[in-house]
């Protein structure tokens, strides 16, 4: 790494070349505020309280958008500033709702935090607060547009990170708004549902549907069966919320305090997973060795991607697995195998889902496919966030919990499963045990290191005994583009397929990292998530979806094999192309 | 059979607004008519800038200068002018009311004895439509010149030498801007010319572009040929058809002489130009929100640097000047960089175009040495204030200047030394203002413009300039508090640091400045509700001194919304709170029965 010299503040800094002042300062353990600064974007420079001086220069600049120049002394904290930032922030207060106790951000929103840093007393503009319609047309995301400090972080992920473009400004000046484009409704746009947004936006003007009441009911309900299952990235998050090391491992906790919550019973997505690994690596399989399909094969457990596919690239519908995603399984074996087991009526059972994931809110309604078992497969999704939130409200000391284990016979799991979480995992477990399928012999070493890590596209191949498998992974959305080129430019072309498996997820570092995650999600903790997924793999005396016991059951008692008929009827779907915007 | 006479028709928008075109087609049917068509070419050319007096035509060889001319006019002048030699004296341009009329040489009106014109070189003298006649003038020997007989770098030397510094407002040295661009590798060069005018009251781009396109044309192929770049965009308002249609003839003609497109004049140099449509938002004129704008985004400015020399349009090294500053370039390159470093100031090399509007005689455009005083453009070129009226202030650099007040009439005029009193040069505009103004009024107008032009993206200029004015609403309703003062300082202050573009960080500045020299005027807004000029009407008050009325009903019968009654032959009442204080009854009272509060 080049570095060159400057000063903060009069002391010596070696800095990387080229970074921002802002970044350096950072560094340096100077924090500048900002509140539209995100570092998965690029510098938007709209907030303007993040301006320094720089030593010999009468303007002050932006440090979030200035890159350092060797030898520069930069002032970040002065009187003058001070008063200039303080003065934004006032006069954006002025515009702002202060409804702060009764605020989906409460105590998570930044703009509060800078309030309170510049110990703001009183505001001294006059107060001028639009009030704006919320935007409650998805079942994911609740947009509110008084909350608004239009920031642009949300339409910069929407259309940077995300490619999808749903969010936009629209009209200027005082009157300018952040919404989707010709002023239509959320599920009237593109929107994905992948809830990046709400996960950047540092207000509360954009949100996740908050269902815990509904969580509450069935609990309540004498007559419901509520059965949860969790996804494989909640359990290396939530404990963030009580203030636990992003990547701790908590799915014990999380098991226990589903349980003091009043859940009947405990499942983990993660068993899901490796049921996925089983019907999506035979489909797989058969579409190399049988040529059941076209090729590549593309991966449908991520409902954002699936969405974003069926509107921006309709033509790849045959490509899809026709595998549904490890929760509406899990959802659909709840409702059946395990309904029949325990001795319960399906309808009688609540199943619910905690995830990583805004758009699951919206899969589990997304088409009759999603009701397999003859009701909802799964009733209720509610969000890592949510859970956080209800752990909180029942008083549960949620980091000094005791460990618990999940229920049989669909809670157990393989490291396969808990790797779904991340990018490439799902590439990785399918790997695992496609390995087994093409060649009868198990892998030597389950890490298929060329398939993780945080690059937006990853490509490799990875040797059968013989028989090359090309895959392609990517993550965010908007790194999608440059592999759907190449799939239709050979297609075009009538050449040879450039891939046999390609894995996308829409949000970048995979579930991790989903749209109902914790607040602040940013590269480091998406490093720690994904080192605390990994750790779970390696810890797991079974790493593959095949060797795991209560799969091998499945099959035995229930579904036959994979790609059975009961297999399709339960955990295969369909896919239709969707216009961008509804009319 | 050679001509006799020319005839030239100012062909700029306002005069064809006024009729010019009908001017120029009854000229053509007239000289038909009356059996001269062989003996005069009729010519419509770019604006003279005595738009005051417009639209106006000019008779060669007898300096025949017709002012405020009609369509009827032409008969005469064919009759007269053209064909007897003598002047119709009633259209004859004359310095004051009631003065003789005489043949002038267009430099002894005093309203243009004080300009020098280098940019408005050609305005009012060719056809803009006709190549042939910018050749004539030592169009496109510039562009020759740098093909063929020195480098790249000998331009940017010259340049160099000349001093120009840009014309958009801020004052960047061009060659410095042309420098950066032809350092920087690349296989993509672009230059794009500025034209989006979008000042208040300013149409100096306007003008040279309607009434000289091949010069930016040619000036723009010349930055091409330094810097490396094949092609041009030029960025303008829709909302000047005429310039485009103008741009458009002039490029075709340019690519049929081989001036423009592939391989110009056989040198092996390709270049070529588009013409972008702006939708006229004010931000566009900044200069990242145009290349946004061009690149088919929200026309919205992001943080410099980068600076567009080095990473502009789609990335690519781009010299982006606006029009005034390209106007200069073929000149100074004809006529050296040392010719050019002699008109101005030590820092301010060249003249400036200004328009000149508000409370003024002479309104037009006019284009001075860099130096000039404003009392030189206020009360000579300009001619006072009309109406026996007391001059107030003048406010430069439009909605982002300052006002200027008397006691700096005699600061010599350039890019410095507007900074140094408080406003700035911006891209042109002069706005005076005579005692009837309200500085509260005139701020509300500005404030206004600059809440509408805001693009929304950043925070201090979103939300400071709707803050500012809604105490500028307040105080002309009378609502005002004497600590908004301080609040607004603060709000200006925080702009002027925090703000992203220009747009932003200017947009206080008539504000700022105009407390400074007419604070005593907030004051008297907000410590008495009263507003001297009579201009807030929220403070204003009509009423009927009932000794002085007579009862004869004339205000109750002007009066638009039936406020005023009374009984015939006795006295008067406005019901103050239907008044729209229009002033009606003021105005048509013969008593003076009626006084302004």
């Amino acid at each position: 790494m080049e570095t060159v010299e400057i000063k903060i503040n009069g002391q010596p800094y070696e800095v990387e070349k080229d970074t921002t002042i802002l970044k350096a300062a950072k560094k340096a353990g100077i924090k500048i505020p900002t509140l539209c600064t995100h570092s998965d974007l690029e510098p938007w420079a709209a907030c303007g309280i993040c301006v320094v001086k720089v030593e010999g220069s009468p303007r002050m600049v932006r440090a979030c958008a200035t890159s350092v120049v060797p030898g520069q002394n930069y002032i970040t904290h002065d009187p003058e500033l001070k008063k200039v930032r303080k003065t934004v922030v006032e006069m954006t207060l002025s515009n702002h709702p202060q409804e702060c106790l009764s605020c989906a951000r409460n105590q998570t929103c930044e703009l509060q935090e800078v309030a309170a840093e510049f110990g703001i007393r009183e505001i001294p503009f006059p107060m001028e607060v639009k009030r704006l319609p919320k935007d409650e047309s998805t079942v994911s995301l609740v947009f509110d547009p008084t909350k608004c400090i239009q920031c642009g972080r949300c339409a910069q992920v929407c259309q940077q990170l995300q490619d999808v473009w749903a969010l936009e400004f629209l009209h200027r000046g005082y009157d300018t708004k952040i919404a989707p484009a010709a002023g239509v409704l959320l599920n009237e746009s593109p929107c994905i549902k992948c809830g990046q947004c709400s996960a950047h936006c540092p207000v509360g003007a954009i949100y996740e549907n908050d269902q815990t009441e509904e969580f509450c009911a069935a609990v309540e309900d004498e007559t419901k069966h509520v059965a949860v299952q969790i996804a494989p990235a909640v359990r290396v998050a939530v404990g963030e919320a009580f203030g636990m090391e992003p990547g701790s491992i908590t799915t014990g906790k999380i098991y226990k305090a589903l349980r003091m919550l009043g859940s009947d019973a405990v499942f983990d997505t993660n068993f899901a997973a490796d049921l996925t690994i089983m019907e999506e690596g035979t489909e797989l399989v058969q579409r190399i060795t049988k040529g059941t399909g076209v090729l590549p094969q593309i991966t449908s457990c991520c409902p954002a991607w699936t969405d974003y596919m069926e509107k921006y690239y309709p033509d790849m519908i045959p490509h899809f697995s026709t595998a549904k995603s490890p929760m509406m399984m899990q959802g659909a074996v709840t409702k059946t195998y395990y309904a029949d087991k325990a001795g319960i009526d399906k309808k009688n059972i609540y199943s619910v889902a905690i995830m990583p994931c805004t758009a699951k809110k919206y899969e589990i309604g997304r088409d009759d496919n999603m009701q397999a078992s003859g009701v909802n497969d799964v009733d209720l999704v509610l969000t890592t966030r949510e859970l956080a939130r209800m752990i909180k409200t029942a008083g549960i000391d949620f980091a000094n919990l005791p460990d618990e284990e999940a229920d049989s016979p669909i809670g157990a799991y393989s490291g396969a499963g808990t790797i779904f979480g991340v990018t490439g995992g799902v590439m990785e477990a399918a790997v695992r045990t496609a390995y087994k399928l093409v060649t009868d012999d198990e892998l030597g070493d389950v890490n298929v290191n060329a398939v993780r890590g945080m690059e937006g596209v990853k490509k490799g191949a990875v040797d059968f005994k013989g028989t090359e498998v090309k895959v392609a992974i990517a993550h965010g959305m908007a790194n999608v583009k440059s592999i759907m080129d190449e799939i239709r430019d050979a297609r075009e072309k009538g050449s040879e397929p450039p891939y046999h498996f390609i894995e996308v997820m829409a949000c970048r570092g995979g579930c991790i990292a989903g749209g109902g995650q914790p607040y602040g999600t940013e590269d480091d903790i998406r490093d720690k998530r994904i080192a605390g997924i990994y750790t779970d793999d390696e810890k797991s005396v079974v790493r593959k979806s095949h060797e795991n016991p209560e799969i091998v059951q499945i099959y035995k008692d229930f579904l036959g094999e994979p790609l059975s008929h009961k297999a399709h009827e339960l955990l295969h779907t369909k896919y239709i192309e969707r216009p961008l915007y509804q009319k | 059979m050679a001509v006799k006479n020319y005839i030239l028709v100012c062909g700029g928008t306002a005069c064809e607004s006024s009729k010019g075109d009908d001017i120029f087609n009854n000229l053509l049917k007239e000289a038909e008519a009356q059996g001269v068509a062989d003996d005069v070419q009729i010519v419509k050319t770019g604006c003279f800038g005595f738009c005051e007096k417009g639209p106006i035509v000019k008779v060669l060889p007898e300096q025949a200068f017709y002012v405020e001319v009609k369509p009827e006019d032409a008969g005469e002048i064919i009759s007269e002018t053209v064909i007897k030699g003598r002047m119709v004296d009633r259209i004859l341009y004359k310095p004051e009311k009631g003065a003789k009329g005489d043949a002038f040489d267009i430099d002894n009106i005093e309203f243009y004895q004080k300009q020098y014109r280098i940019v408005l070189r050609n305005c009012g003298l060719i056809n803009p439509e006709d190549i042939d006649e910018y050749i004539a003038r030592d169009g496109y020997a510039a562009l020759e010149k740098c093909l063929f007989d020195i480098t790249p770098d000998q331009i940017i030397e010259e340049l160099k030498v000349s001093g120009l510094r840009g014309r958009g407002g801020a004052g960047f040295p061009t060659w410095m801007k042309w420098n950066f661009t032809k350092q920087v590798e690349s296989d993509q060069k672009y230059i794009v010319c500025n034209a989006d005018e979008g000042d208040p009251g300013a149409y100096m781009d306007r003008s040279t572009l309607e009434g000289d396109p091949h010069s930016i044309l040619e000036a723009m192929t010349i930055a091409g040929i330094c810097v490396g770049a094949n092609m041009g965009a030029i960025y303008i308002r829709a909302e000047y058809p005429l310039a485009i249609e103008r741009l458009e003839t002039a490029m075709a003609q340019a690519r049929e002489y081989g001036l423009l497109g592939k391989d110009i004049l056989g040198s092996g140099f390709d270049f070529d130009i588009e013409l972008r449509l702006g939708a006229g938002a004010f931000v566009c004129g900044e200069e990242t929100a145009l290349l946004a704008s061009i690149e088919g985004k929200r026309g919205m400015p992001i943080p410099k640097p980068p600076f567009p020399a080095v990473k502009g349009l789609f990335a690519e090294p781009t010299v982006i000047n606006n029009v005034e500053t390209y106007a200069n370039i073929p000149a100074i390159l004809t006529k050296g960089g040392e010719w050019f470093a002699k008109i101005g100031t030590e820092k301010s090399k060249g003249t400036k175009v200004f328009a000149l509007t508000g409370k003024i005689k002479n309104s037009g455009l006019v284009e001075v040495p860099m130096g000039t005083t404003l009392r030189e453009i206020v009360f000579e070129i300009g001619g006072g204030i009309p109406n026996g009226k007391k001059f107030k202030a003048v406010q430069t650099g439009g909605p982002s200047g300052g006002v200027i007040t008397d006691k700096y009439l005699d600061t010599p005029i350039d890019f410095d030394n507007l900074i140094s009193i408080g406003s700035m040069m911006g891209s042109g505009g002069m706005i005076v203002m005579d005692e009837d103004d309200c500085i509260v009024d005139v701020n509300r107008f500005y404030m206004d413009f600059c809440v509408e032009e805001s693009c929304g993206k950043c925070a201090p200029c979103r939300i400071g300039t709707k803050k500012l004015m809604g105490y500028l609403d307040r105080f002309t309703q009378g609502k005002g508090e004497v600590e908004d003062i301080q609040k607004m300082k603060d709000i200006g202050e925080a702009m002027k640091k925090a703000a992203l573009c220009g747009l932003g960080q200017t947009a206080p500045n008539p504000i700022l400045s105009s407390l400074e020299h007419f604070g005593h005027e907030y004051m008297e807004h907000i410590e008495e509700g009263k507003c001297a000029a009579g201009k807030c009407k929220d403070l204003v008050h009509y009423k009927i001194i009932a000794e002085k009325c007579i009862g004869c009903t004339v205000c109750a019968r002007k009066c638009p919304v039936n406020c005023i009654e009374g009984e015939r032959k006795k006295p008067h009442v406005i019901d103050q709170e239907k008044c729209i204080k229009c002033g009606a009854c003021f105005e048509g009272c013969k008593f003076d029965a009626i006084i302004v509060s």
